[in-house]
């Protein structure tokens, strides 16, 4: 593995910064906006638009090639979540930093079983899997009735950039 | 001996587009699959389709089979369908089918018109202790746990990281199973970046540049052992040893061409659709006048292209049949040329444009009278 400048945590599938398709939206507006921003991490061009056409906003620009990977006008972002609902990578998340003084909310997609409960908590993963915690579980909805949930978890505000999964933990 | 204007052999999201599209133009379709359902498969595939809406993007794969199958149903004075019914041989001498329904009712049918939409075969990799129960390919592994309920071990190892494996892996975890890697040879996953992404966060080592090379066990898979290998696939380092019960390959697809060798058809070998093809033209029609193809069988791809695909070769099929206007059947042919390039006009695209580039003729789009 002689690349010293070779990537291989990307290359497997893992986030290594910032990059097209994968940024983070403005800090200073991302404070202040209630109900949350979108996160999007796609960095691949890959022939896929639901999140566009989801979006009741117009906030996820429309494609000129489907191919695009997704770019954000986060003014109009709501923090909806329904791209999180409906993207097929499970790409997309919401956190809303306005949630209090030093939580934030996240909503993250959620495709197992047990489907957590409101008020339970459950293991908040970063993303390579490590337990960086635990949070409470504010909601859980399902917005496309399709088997897809979308998690609203309390998450400390110092681990909104690494938080990516949730997992139910059951007692053995 | 029965005759059918238009034969198509699979019921997979190729064979089922294209039945579709042909009997809405007013073509009488029989339609055989090797399955006791259609769908191919389209059932087993839990996860949502990629694309745009048009090949249902969003939508989990077996539910676009529900999708196809009610559209079937409007259709259904139209198509016959014959299940668990495989297509044995082609002969050309007097151009008939010979089918297997069950275990032993075989039949004959003389098609006008076929559309080859079989599928793919699964490729394995050679390695020690092969041969041992649990090691598996990702179709079966599948189609215990997706179409049966069937949990085919507790702690799995998948080799291969293109789509294939990763969204198998997402799959074994639903359903409790514990995936305790994914091995691959390449130096980056072959998948969907974000196919990727969803596994590794659950906490899945993805072991880049590694191979399996042996299955641990004597009766059974008790475990794997796994080498380094260099960018010239030659073992490097120490083997690494991973306690599992189960090793599923999925490490590639080849297409099933067996009935198109048979049938006389001018065949191609294209490394990047993944073995040998058939020739064909911008109608997805071989170099026989009455053989279309269309999805996997054409060249490996995803089930999004499969679809239009089956489009194309339906639509072809009835304007040969004299059934679509030359007008309406090119402004169709155009709209679903349109969807593919869009599909395959990302990064894991190029590959397959180059593919079918080397597998396309372009002369013979022409009237099938022409051609006889």
């Amino acid at each position: 593995m002689n690349h010293p400048e070779y990537d291989w945590d990307f290359a497997a599938g893992v986030l290594t910064g910032e990059r097209e398709g994968a940024g983070t939206p403005p800090q200073e507006l991302w404070e202040r906006k209630k109900a949350g921003l979108v996160i999007i991490e796609c960095p691949q061009r890959i022939p896929c638009n639901p999140c566009h056409t989801s979006c009741p906003t117009g906030a996820i620009l429309p494609f000129a090639d489907i191919n695009d990977v997704p770019s954000v006008n986060y003014e109009k972002c709501t923090g909806c979540a329904l791209c999180v609902a409906v993207c097929p990578g499970l790409a997309c998340f919401v956190a809303d930093l306005t949630y209090s003084a030093d939580l934030a909310l996240m909503k993250l997609p959620y495709e197992f079983l047990p489907r957590p409960t409101p008020g339970s908590t459950v293991a908040l993963l970063n993303r390579v899997g490590e337990r960086l915690g635990q949070g409470k579980v504010v909601r859980v909805v399902e917005p496309h009735k399709d088997k897809t949930l979308v998690v609203h978890v309390e998450v400390s505000k110092q681990m909104v950039n690494d938080v990516r999964a949730v997992r139910v933990e059951v007692l053995s | 001996m029965r005759e059918t204007p238009l034969l198509i052999v699979g019921g997979g999201p190729a064979g089922l587009c294209a039945a579709l599209e042909a009997a809405n133009f007013g073509l009488d379709v029989t339609l055989v699959d090797s399955d006791l359902h259609l769908g191919g498969q389209l059932v087993k595939q839990t996860h949502k389709f990629f694309g745009s809406k048009h090949e249902y993007a969003g939508t989990r794969g077996f539910k676009i089979a529900h999708i196809l199958l009610e559209e079937f149903q409007r259709l259904s004075h139209r198509i016959t369908v014959h299940s668990n019914t495989t297509a044995l041989s082609c002969y050309p001498e007097d151009g008939s089918v010979a089918m297997l329904t069950g275990e032993s009712n075989y039949w004959k049918l003389i098609p006008r018109n076929m559309v080859m939409a079989t599928g793919a075969n699964e490729k394995l990799i050679p390695f020690l202790g092969n041969h041992l129960p649990g090691v598996y390919g990702a179709g079966a592994v599948q189609t215990l746990m997706n179409s049966y309920g069937v949990k085919p071990g507790d702690r799995v190892l998948m080799v291969g990281a293109g789509n294939i494996g990763l969204i198998v892996s997402y799959q074994l975890m639903q359903a409790g199973v514990h995936v305790v890697g994914i091995v691959e040879a390449q130096d980056r996953v072959g998948g969907y970046w974000v196919h990727a992404a969803k596994v590794r966060r659950l906490g899945v080592p993805i072991y880049l540049r590694h191979t399996v090379v042996e299955a641990l066990g004597s009766s059974v898979v008790t475990g794997a052992v796994l080498r380094n290998i260099d960018s010239a696939f030659r073992p490097v380092g120490d083997p690494l040893t991973i306690e599992c019960d189960v090793i599923c390959m999925a490490v590639g697809l080849s297409p099933n061409v067996e009935l198109l060798w048979q049938a006389g058809c001018d065949m191609s070998f294209i490394p990047q659709l993944c073995g040998y093809v058939a020739k064909r033209d911008k109608a997805m029609r071989t170099s026989h006048p009455h053989i279309w193809v269309a999805g996997d069988c054409a060249g490996i791809e995803e089930a999004s292209s499969a679809m239009v695909e089956g489009r194309l070769a339906g639509l072809s099929v009835a304007h040969a049949e004299g059934l679509v206007p030359d007008d309406e059947y090119r402004r169709l042919h155009d709209k679903y040329w349109g969807r593919l390039g869009d599909l395959r006009a990302g990064e894991v695209g190029e590959k397959i444009c180059m593919g079918i580039m080397q597998a396309m003729v372009q002369q013979w789009e022409m009237p099938t009278e022409a051609r006889r």
